[in-house]
């Protein structure tokens, strides 16, 4: 099992032009904690809605890598997004679910898939082109190598531990976040 | 625009709304079009999927074109949902999305459940959609006349997208036409 911040700050090394969406709670304190960034994204509610908000970001800017970092929790909420994904079929699209099979945000109830629902058999489902989990750090290179260059749509089950660990918490006005994000981008 | 596109309209649906309402799109730079499959908006979505400048994402449900319109504004493009009111109904929290981060958006709904409504099932989300719709903070406008849709939503659109304000239109059964349930 991985400790999801390690995990996380792995990932985004080096992170270079990626644009990356995170999802409520845990998701977007992972990313926060692995360093403030203006091409972060960070959602605080809408939950079910961050695969999609990938999506859009990659039909807009396909010569650009769009990753979704979310939770089970809000990936259950918005399976059907997957199939969405699965007819367009973004090729700069990666999403990496940060699965604790809990909903930490309140009070670790768990989610289905502590009951073995298989979000990586739902993406192969949906056509993605690559989906499978991970539980070992040391596959988080090759997971990070995939998000800059792997065909999508791509899934990663990232197996996390179910350790509560501290907040992290950036900035929270929509706006700002925003408005950050789209002057990076253009900049860049 | 093609030149002839083959739709099955029922007998009193008014076909040059939807083009007035696509011809807008394109005025404006809409770049990507959500929507749920739906009846009063056939001959739009197939304007829409005829169009190379335009990435239709059909929906398996409304509340993800939401993100979808947040998405692609990030990214630098304009984006236009297609839904019936039943759908809107679907979106409320993910509503709250375009409010906190000032996404500009422009939402065409097809109204079930008002004038002529055969399925009694639909009346219920028909009679709150526009309350609905005001409550998560847009500004709605209701078209009854096929002869305004070009002028609305026009206007609406330049709001929309020039101010990142959240708009939409309600298209009434009296514009769209009643369903036809024998055939």
């Amino acid at each position: 099992m991985l400790d999801r911040r390690d995990f996380v700050r792995e990932l985004l090394i080096g992170r270079g032009d990626l644009l990356v969406v995170s999802g409520l709670g845990s998701a977007t304190y992972d990313v926060a904690a692995a360093g403030d960034h203006p091409l972060n994204f960070y959602l605080w509610g809408a939950m079910g809605g961050t695969a999609m908000i990938g999506l859009g970001l990659a039909l807009a800017r396909p010569q650009r890598r769009v990753a979704v970092l979310t939770g089970d929790g809000d990936m259950l909420m918005g399976i059907g997004s997957l199939a969405t994904i699965g007819v367009k079929q973004p090729k700069n699209l990666a999403i990496v679910v940060l699965d604790n099979a809990h909903y930490g945000e309140t009070g670790m109830q768990a989610s289905h898939t502590k009951s073995g629902i298989d979000l990586v058999g739902v993406a192969l489902a949906c056509r993605f082109k690559q989906a499978r989990a991970i539980s070992r750090i040391q596959d988080a290179p090759d997971v990070r190598k995939l998000l800059h260059s792997g065909e999508g749509p791509l899934l990663i089950s990232a197996r996390i531990k179910e350790d509560d660990v501290p907040r992290v918490l950036p900035m929270r006005d929509g706006h700002a976040i925003k408005q950050r994000f789209i002057a990076a981008l253009n900049s860049a | 625009m093609p030149a002839e596109i083959n739709v099955h309209t029922p007998t009193d649906i008014k076909p040059s709304w939807p083009d007035a309402i696509y011809r807008q799109f394109q005025r404006v730079g809409i770049r990507q079009v959500g929507y749920v499959p739906d009846a009063g908006h056939s001959r739009l979505i197939q304007l829409c999927q005829a169009d190379n400048a335009i990435a239709d994402v059909v929906l398996t449900t409304e509340e993800e074109g939401v993100g979808l319109v947040a998405g692609a504004a990030l990214g630098g493009q304009r984006t236009a949902l297609l839904m019936q009111s039943s759908g809107v109904g679907n979106c409320i929290n993910m509503f709250s999305l375009l409010r906190n981060c000032g996404f500009g958006c422009v939402v065409l709904v097809t109204m079930r459940g008002e004038f002529g409504e055969f399925n009694p099932w639909q009346v219920p989300m028909g009679a709150i959609t526009e309350d609905v719709l005001r409550l998560s903070g847009f500004l709605t406008y209701r078209i009854d006349d096929p002869d305004t849709v070009d002028d609305l939503v026009g206007a609406g659109c330049d709001m929309a997208f020039d101010g990142n304000l959240q708009v939409v239109f309600l298209l009434s059964q009296r514009l769209i036409g009643r369903k036809q349930w024998v055939r």
